[in-house]
């Protein structure tokens, strides 16, 4: 079951929450609506779920035109970011909710029920109550209940937003294997990007009320459309340059490779992951001076920050064990810092 | 455990002085004596003063023609405070839960205003509630009147100001000086208790477990009585609770509209303020004994209802 949204339109009051936002979620796939707080991916998810309506475009389930369709009548399964359990049922009887409500023969009731909380792996909670249950046991059983009636689309909003680092981590993998399993379209909201990157086969990155870039975890990791998708999904850092025949040249003179291939010459910011730096204690490479600010090792990569001499700016930069131990700077050291790799995109990048 | 230690005495800084502590004691227990304990007490003490067959004497007829008559007056205003609760309170019941929907559920203009609004009735007088209800609606009233002139404005071709006159004699003890009038009086005076308690009880749950069972596929009435309902269910009883006590106790705006005909349209308070204007302290002590025990039936409701519900009605909420 394919969900298609095509040219949604919403207000709040003279707030624009979605500005002519089209997107599609493929049959059977995973898709992450990710985007900053206020870039409208949750009103779009409502949307699509019925609980709110827009003020203009479709939504399309297979095809089939669902943007009247009352919310109860869309069989979507929604989960919320805070769980939304019927705190005066067992877990039994939230999940047997819509099937209860469809009249359902009771031996049915009873197997369906059975089989869901088998698969969250609850099986044995179905007499308590939700307030018995931890965070991530609640957020399981809400999305037991939400599938209880076979929907054809899931749709969670942060599902994982209210759970500690360690549990949601662990959900989402689970997640990942779940939707292995069961194969429903399923598109959920997220604001954590490693988590997008981790879980989806696609990703829609949403600013503002629209879309920046839509594709796999690996397109818009290693070709981000634009630089609001760069540094959403991680940190940049900024250099300043000049582009002339294609060539960038940094303020400092050293020439830096460009990942991408932007059109025209004149003053350009030069954007870098911060793997994508390299430091020296001399400045027989070229680069960048820049002082030494702060240094954690605490990880898989060597974290190091530095302040430019030349305006102040300040940099992050991670190197791998190996590297860091042929150049072991410590904090208030000068170096140089040289952008192996660069992205450049038009003026709409601001800091 | 040293003797030095034990010597060493210091007053800890969280306590404050037993003086303190035992005249505050002493200062309450006085007061609660006075203004509650002794005068509840003497109720009883007053309908048992002349024993048990006194007691009796007032609810039940024992041969004497006047005693038959004051018997079956009580028992008419036992019966229409009987009348009231259940009229009233099933009434402001779904007032105060349409009311609390529509102000928790939805966004329009106006709705502090409506809020300030639904306490009116605890601001005003119920003397003055009760006067307003006879102006409207009683013999001489708006309504009466509007409805006069246009009787006259119709028959005036036919040169009849009778239909207004008869109008007027229908109108006259239909509502005020009569049963409507009195659940109308009452039903303001206690409007407030069941949407002032749920307010706040559907404001603390938000909406989304009644948005999740839209998505699993209930319908709206589903939803209510499911969800919404269920999930309301202390906070509800606890204001039908409260709403109740006053129907039962509320004096000054029936004493207005009920038109003070003996044995007609009294209620339970208004029939002891007739027995104590006719010396007959036994009487209005023992109808009082009713009252007295319904209050102490209502104040253990609200103790079990504030337990049950985990603190979330009640006074403790706003603690």
């Amino acid at each position: 079951m394919s969900i298609t949204v095509k040219n949604i339109s919403k207000l709040f009051g003279s707030f624009k929450a979605l500005d002519d936002v089209s997107v599609e979620a493929p049959g059977g796939q995973l898709v992450a609506l990710l985007g900053p707080s206020g870039s409208g991916k949750t009103t779009l998810l409502r949307i699509i779920a019925g609980l709110e309506y827009a003020d203009a475009g479709q939504v399309l389930f297979d095809g089939e035109d669902a943007t009247e369709r009352h919310a109860r009548q869309r069989n979507v399964g929604f989960v919320f970011q805070h769980y939304a359990l019927f705190r005066h049922m067992t877990i039994f009887e939230n999940v047997a909710f819509s099937l209860r409500v469809r009249k359902t023969p009771r031996d049915e009731v009873q197997h369906r029920v059975m089989e869901l909380l088998k698969l969250v792996q609850l099986e044995n909670t179905a007499q308590r109550y939700p307030s018995q249950l931890s965070g991530g046991q609640r957020q399981r059983i809400a999305l037991a209940r939400a599938l209880a009636s076979r929907p054809r689309v899931l749709l969670l909003d942060e599902p994982f937003g209210a759970l500690d680092a360690k549990v949601r981590k662990e959900l989402r993998r689970w997640l990942r294997k779940l939707h292995e399993e069961i194969h429903v379209t399923s598109l959920f909201v997220t604001h954590d990007q490693e988590e997008a990157l981790e879980v989806a086969d696609r990703i829609v990155i949403m600013n503002k009320g629209r879309i920046e870039q839509v594709g796999t975890p690996d397109e818009v990791y290693h070709s981000p459309a634009n630089s609001f998708v760069l540094s959403f999904l991680g940190h940049v850092n900024v250099f300043h340059g000049r582009l002339e025949g294609g060539v960038a040249t940094l303020a400092g003179g050293q020439q830096v490779a460009l990942s991408n291939q932007p059109g025209g010459d004149g003053q350009i910011t030069a954007l870098a992951r911060p793997h994508e730096i390299d430091i020296a204690t001399d400045d027989s490479h070229g680069g960048a001076a820049a002082k030494v600010t702060w240094v954690h090792r605490a990880g898989a990569l060597v974290k190091v920050e530095v302040e430019l001499e030349d305006g102040g700016a300040l940099l992050v930069i991670e190197l791998s064990p190996e590297r860091y131990a042929n150049t072991p700077v410590v904090a208030g050291q000068r170096i140089f810092a040289t952008p192996r790799a660069a992205r450049v995109y038009g003026a709409e990048y601001q800091i | 455990m040293s003797g030095s230690a034990e010597n060493f005495t210091r007053q800890d800084p969280r306590r404050d002085p037993w003086w303190l502590k035992w005249s505050l004691i002493g200062f309450v227990v006085a007061f609660m004596s006075v203004f509650i304990i002794i005068p509840v007490g003497n109720i009883f003490v007053q309908a048992f003063a002349n024993g048990w067959q006194r007691y009796l004497s007032t609810f039940f007829a024992s041969g004497e023609s006047t005693q038959i008559q004051e018997v079956q007056f009580n028992l008419n205003a036992i019966g229409m405070s009987l009348f009231l609760m259940a009229v009233v309170v099933p009434l402001n019941t779904i007032f105060g839960v349409a009311v609390a929907w529509l102000v928790t559920r939805f966004k329009f203009r106006g709705k502090a205003a409506l809020l300030t609004l639904i306490d009116m009735p605890f601001a005003v007088s119920p003397v003055v509630a009760g006067m307003l209800f006879v102006i409207l609606f009683g013999a001489q009233g708006y309504i009466a009147q509007a409805l006069a002139w246009a009787h006259e404005q119709t028959w005036a071709q036919a040169g009849s100001g009778q239909y207004a006159v008869w109008y007027l004699n229908w109108l006259n003890g239909q509502i005020i000086f009569n049963w409507p009038g009195v659940v109308l009086a009452t039903a303001f005076v206690t409007l407030p208790f069941v949407a002032r308690e749920l307010i706040p009880v559907l404001e603390s749950q938000g909406s989304q477990e009644e948005q999740a069972a839209i998505t699993l596929g209930a319908s709206g009435w589903q939803m209510f009585f499911r969800i919404t309902l269920i999930n309301m269910k202390w906070g509800l009883l606890y204001g039908m609770v409260l709403c109740n006590a006053r129907v039962l106790g509320e004096f000054g705006a029936v004493n207005v509209v009920s038109g003070n005909v003996r044995g007609q349209n009294t209620t339970i308070p208004l029939r002891i303020h007739q027995l104590w204007e006719d010396f007959s302290l036994t009487s209005a002590f023992a109808l009082s004994t009713i009252l007295v025990v319904v209050a102490l039936i209502t104040l253990v409701a609200k103790v079990i209802l504030e337990r049950v519900s985990d603190g979330t009605v009640g006074s403790r909420v706003r603690h």
